[in-house]
């Protein structure tokens, strides 16, 4: 169960990872820092919340506006000011503009909400605990798994089965192919890097009354939604969702099994999947351009 | 011809700098020790870019070559800081062999994936292994040089020497390299590999080789550094260590060897004074500067060299400027 929780999360932060690469073709190195300022944004919201007097329940909305907040303040400031100056360059030269970027969201989030941790476990608490198959289980487990459900269902939904969603396929597809049938390429982008950044800064938001938030905390999530990525296939939803589970069930094991290599089971997974399909469990074969 | 001017230009370097050693303060010949051999780690690098690879786990032959130099003394009694430093080149160069035949098979960002994955494995090998020190790593006594020991006071001297010497020649043998045939055509496989293939070329074997060398020169840094600190730590292996060495190769572009040494001292004099002054804005002065690199000198820092320049022109004396993003 364990596993399933810390899947629900890695699922929704690396679901915002595969879109943004499958859309703008960019591996996105700062994704772990924009979860790191959801994770704050909310901890703000919710202390805010709390001071205000409101019931203890909004304080999930509030987790919730603070994501989207961030959404829109971040998504298209460095989407439009700073990404799109640098597009049409080589994918791994796109990979230093995000780690550049990740330095400065590093020290930005330092400067604004500084070094000391934050705690705010108010929202945790709200749902108990469940007794299920004798099994205790926290019911915020159970609301993360919920969640990351309803973020993976609505993002399927929304690209198989509207219009502005096979819009979206096609310019994965082939943008410049779309950009001649007058899709207005600009605002897709726009459009799905910031909700890259909202399901970055919501796996951010929801996971912050579970630990202490304090800096160094995006390092490690890059990382792991990186192989959570890799594992599924860049750019595949049910790749990431398989990839998510695989890496929360290779971390449960291996904390179970043997501590000592909780911290690289994930990446010797990777390296593994890497190895045998370059490609990723869910990725078709492309035929290379020359 | 190139190959004497350069070794003319290497000697000339080796000797100013040996010299001014001896008027530098022992924090500056310190600085300068640390950063030409970060310097050697970033021109491995630099090196693999230059062929077409980008790696993202520098840090795992830096870890390497230190953590050998660190053991073989209490392993094998080795006390020489030469010894050492060629051990802990030649333990990352093997390594680097070993793997190089399954990364060459992969490019662009999959490539850089599989050497953070590989470096990270390594970071939690060395953090969770209590035969090597954990995560608090582990303390190395002071070297012998040449049958010399150290004596406090000439210790700072005497490794700035030796980084200064072995920079120097690491340095001129790069440029040997790039300048040869196989050189030449580890920057037409960048260009585009497909293309080196249907010339009947192996664009994987000089990918390999490329790999290769930067494993040797990352092991080379490891070991300087590691006697230079005096301490080797799980932390060397870790992605962040990688990042700031491929953010000096960013900086100083392929174009030209001493440029990275350049870029690699200019780090270390900003990360000095801004850990002073301004700690917790440091990285956002880093990222933005690297953001203008990346938008405007795409080549990087080394391309500003005159000389450089003056080649580029010259359509007999080098290759042509490739188009980034080529596939």
């Amino acid at each position: 169960m364990d596993a399933v929780a810390y899947a629900s999360w890695l699922f929704i932060v690396s679901l915002g990872m595969t879109l943004v690469f499958g859309v703008l073709k960019i591996l996105n190195m700062a994704h772990g820092s924009i979860y790191a300022i959801g994770a704050y944004a909310a901890a703000t919201a919710v202390s805010l919340a709390v001071s205000l007097g409101l019931p203890p329940a909004f304080s999930l909305v509030a987790m919730l506006l603070s994501a989207v907040a961030v959404a829109v303040t971040v998504g298209p400031l460095l989407e439009r000011g700073l990404l799109a100056r640098y597009y049409g360059r080589d994918e791994v030269v796109l990979l230093l503009v995000t780690y550049a970027l990740f330095l400065m969201l590093e020290d930005v989030t330092k400067l604004v909400w500084g070094v000391n941790p934050y705690y705010v476990s108010e929202p945790a608490q709200l749902f108990g605990n469940v007794l299920f198959a004798g099994m205790r289980i926290g019911g915020y487990d159970l609301f993360l798994v919920g969640l990351a459900a309803v973020c993976g269902l609505i993002t399927w939904y929304v690209l198989n089965r509207t219009t502005s969603g096979k819009i979206v396929l096609a310019v994965i597809h082939n943008p410049e192919m779309s950009a001649s049938m007058g899709v207005n390429i600009q605002r897709v982008y726009v459009v799905a890097f910031t909700v890259g950044v909202f399901l970055a800064a919501l796996g951010g938001a929801f996971t912050a009354p579970m630990i202490s938030v304090q800096p160094g905390l995006s390092v490690s999530v890059i990382i792991i939604s990186f192989a959570v990525v890799i594992i599924g296939g860049l750019g595949s939803i049910q790749g990431a969702a398989v990839g998510a589970l695989v890496v929360g069930a290779a971390r449960s094991l291996a904390v179970h099994l043997m501590p000592e290599i909780e911290l690289f089971s994930i990446y010797l997974v990777m390296a593994a999947v890497l190895i045998f399909r370059p490609e990723g469990l869910f990725q078709s074969v492309k035929a290379r351009l020359i | 011809m190139r190959s004497n001017r350069s070794l003319f230009m290497a000697l000339l370097a080796a000797i100013v700098l040996i010299l001014a050693g001896l008027l530098a303060p022992a924090w500056l010949q310190f600085l300068v020790t640390m950063s030409a051999a970060n310097g050697l780690a970033v021109l491995g690098i630099v090196v693999l870019m230059r062929g077409g690879g980008a790696t993202f786990g520098q840090g795992m032959f830096f870890a390497l070559g230190a953590y050998a130099a660190a053991l073989v003394p209490t392993w094998f009694g080795i006390q020489d800081a030469v010894l050492r430093i060629v051990i802990g080149t030649l333990v990352a160069g093997l390594i680097g062999a070993l793997f190089a035949p399954l990364l060459v098979r992969y490019r662009g960002i999959f490539f850089a994936m599989l050497t953070l994955a590989l470096s990270m494995v390594l970071f939690g090998l060395l953090s969770k292994s209590s035969l090597l020190g954990g995560s608090d790593g582990i303390s190395i006594a002071k070297p012998t040089v040449l049958g010399m020991s150290l004596q406090s006071g000439n210790a700072e001297y005497v490794l700035y020497c030796l980084t200064v010497v072995v920079s120097v020649v690491a340095g001129w043998l790069v440029s040997v390299y790039w300048n040869s045939a196989a050189g030449l055509m580890a920057l037409a496989v960048r260009g585009n590999p497909l293309r080196v293939e249907y010339l009947g070329a192996s664009a994987r074997g000089s990918l390999g080789t490329s790999f290769v060398i930067c494993a040797l020169l990352g092991g080379t840094s490891g070991a300087i550094t590691a006697q230079a600190l005096g301490h080797v730590e799980p932390n060397f292996a870790n992605w962040t260590t990688s990042g700031e060495l491929v953010f000096v190769a960013v900086l100083a572009g392929y174009r030209r060897v001493p440029a990275v040494f350049a870029a690699s001292l200019l780090l270390e004099i900003v990360r000095s004074f801004s850990n002073l002054y301004f700690p917790n804005t440091w990285q956002l002065v880093l990222g933005v500067f690297m953001l203008l690199v990346i938008m405007f000198r795409p080549e990087g820092l080394g391309s500003l060299w005159p000389v450089a320049a003056r080649r580029q022109a010259d359509p007999g004396a080098a290759v042509p400027p490739l188009a980034e993003g080529q596939p």
